[in-house]
């Protein structure tokens, strides 16, 4: 069936973000840090209250109406997440975002499968949350963490992985989408050089599952984490998927409530996936949310965001390449990225480039973008980041040519 | 003090970015190695990534020389850049004193401003109306603290 894209109409989707109406230091705001977290709908918002407004019990616990529809919308926002990632509603875990899902898999599949002097390899690109849990990991089971290098544009470099997969690699711990480079990684490239040297892959989706359409089927990876916060969705939850079978023969993360089958004072039995992952009880309201904030992006449709993103990018890197004195980092060629702009300016420090952005109501972010390493790669000491996305406009990429025409007037960049 | 209340200004960029700031940025005083120093003390700010390298040399209780290494935003390298000035032929105790009161007028005291003896500190006053930079002001001086703490043994 032939789809057809159409093109995303802003400003009617712009009014739906209630918080984007607004002036920040006597200036329209321009959000440019949406790769940190991104804005939210109108309808997320209201699912959020609906849920606070009407509907909220514990869930799976009472035996009232109130918590039969909580838990009803609690187990509905799974089915729409697991719809969204084209998985098994029992293979969707509700975490608390990216960082929980690292560590739930770290802490849990880890333990069981990695031992000493095997290895675990990840990139000099990654963000601090899918680098540090597997470090804690592997210093507790004396494992090896090993690393592949990305080439000038940001990509990661497979040849390297290739040489380093090996009988004692259990595990590849990569992103999908870049937080602080934009690059798009081809995952399901990855996901068969992976599983070729027997060793599986865990992908950080937090910026992939805002970006791109997410089908864990056609990646072929075997653990995808997302954070709801960057895909409109609320604070505070996210997504582990994995494969059922991996889930199944996992050992139990948190103890607690809810997770359990049976409890005896000297042991317990755990309940069945995805519930034996989910002690205590969860922040069902933003799960409603999240599962709002999917159907949001599923209603605009990831080839329409896609296109409008590609608008941004190929305009944004014109311009930025005509600043005097910019280094722009990531992919140069337009389709291998988001429109998350990483630079430095000449003479003038990310820090200051900020603050003379935020007084013209621009809103970015300065510093290591949680990925240290990247930046010693780079060699410098942090980077500005303009992270642009759905609800973004090229005329914003205006304002931010002009904003940085300031920065540069006032550090004679 | 309400949870939803939350202040909505922001002053004017150039109460923030003063020329003599900027000429400190430009070019630091002091900045350079100092072989012979007796204390060396590298802060980060981790949430920025702005590293200072501090040495010192002292004289019994004095400090006999002072430079500094790092990289940083102006703010936090003009104000290394100024506090060096400063500590030459200074006591221990005079210079906790200076990093006392460079830190309260951080905190908005206006008197601590109007005090001659900060030199060209006194520049750095707007910074503290743009609280997310004040951290950047005090890193130079976290880590005088940390130095005179440490050779204090």
């Amino acid at each position: 069936m032939a789809t057809r894209t159409v093109p995303l109409d802003i400003p009617t989707l712009r009014q739906q973000f209630p918080l984007l109406q607004q002036q920040v230091n006597g200036h329209p705001l321009v959000y440019l840090d949406s790769a940190a977290t991104s804005q939210k709908p109108q309808r997320v918002i209201d699912a959020v209250n609906s849920f606070y407004r009407h509907d909220n019990a514990n869930v799976h616990r009472g035996l009232y109406e109130l918590s039969r529809r909580s838990t009803e919308r609690f187990e509905n926002a799974r089915v729409v997440m697991a719809r969204f990632l084209n998985a098994d509603p029992r293979e969707v875990i509700w975490v608390r975002g990216t960082t929980e899902g690292v560590n739930l898999v770290a802490g849990t599949w880890g333990i069981e499968n990695i031992g000493r002097d095997d290895e675990i390899i990840v990139s000099v690109l990654e963000h601090h949350s899918n680098l540090v849990p597997w470090q804690i990991l592997a210093q507790r089971v004396g494992a090896r963490i090993r690393h592949i290098d990305i080439d000038d544009e940001g990509r990661y470099r497979l040849d390297q992985l290739a040489d380093l997969l090996n009988p004692r690699t259990k595990l590849v711990a990569l992103q999908h989408v870049s937080n602080a480079l934009g690059t798009i990684h081809p995952i399901a490239e990855i996901a068969e050089i992976v599983h070729r040297a027997g060793a599986l892959l865990f992908v950080d989706g937090a910026q992939g599952a805002a970006h791109v359409n997410v089908d864990v089927r056609a990646l072929g990876c075997d653990f995808y984490a997302l954070s709801g916060h960057k895909m409109c969705g609320p604070m505070g939850i996210g997504v582990l998927w994995g494969r059922l079978d991996l889930l199944e023969a996992m050992p139990p993360y948190h103890g607690g409530g809810e997770m359990i089958d049976r409890v005896e004072i000297e042991f317990s039995t755990w309940a069945k996936v995805p519930h034996k992952f989910e002690a205590g009880t969860p922040d069902a309201a933003a799960a409603v949310g999240l599962a709002a904030a999917a159907e949001f992006l599923e209603e605009i449709g990831f080839d329409a965001l896609q296109a409008h993103e590609q608008e941004i990018v190929q305009y944004g890197l014109e311009k930025l390449r005509e600043v005097p004195g910019l280094t722009l980092y990531g992919p140069s060629s337009p389709n291998e990225r988001v429109a998350v702009f990483s630079f430095t300016l000449d003479r003038v420090h990310p820090h200051d480039v900020a603050t003379v952005l935020d007084a013209e109501g621009i809103a970015v972010r300065a510093g290591h973008h949680c990925a240290q390493p990247l930046m010693r790669r780079l060699g410098v000491p942090a980077t500005t980041r303009a992270s642009f996305y759905l609800y973004n406009t090229p005329d914003e990429i205006d304002r931010l040519i002009d904003g940085l025409a300031s920065a540069r007037a006032i550090f004679g960049g | 003090m309400n949870v939803s209340e939350v202040n909505r200004e922001t002053p004017p960029l150039n109460s923030l970015f003063q020329q003599l700031i900027l000429e400190h940025y430009k070019t630091p005083r002091n900045r350079g190695a100092l072989a012979d120093a007796d204390v060396r003390i590298e802060m980060r700010n981790p949430s920025c990534g702005d590293e200072v390298l501090l040495q010192l040399r002292f004289d019994g209780d004095q400090v006999a020389d002072v430079a500094f290494e790092g990289v940083g935003c102006s703010i936090s390298q003009a104000s290394i850049s100024m506090m060096t000035q400063l500590l030459r032929g200074k006591s221990k105790r005079e210079a906790l004193d200076i990093a006392e009161r460079f830190t309260r007028m951080m905190h908005g005291d206006a008197e601590a401003a109007r005090d001659k003896s900060l030199g060209d500190l006194r520049a750095l006053a707007g910074v503290s109306k743009f609280p997310v930079r004040v951290k950047c002001a005090l890193l130079g001086f976290n880590a005088l603290e940390e130095a005179i703490r440490q050779h204090q043994g």
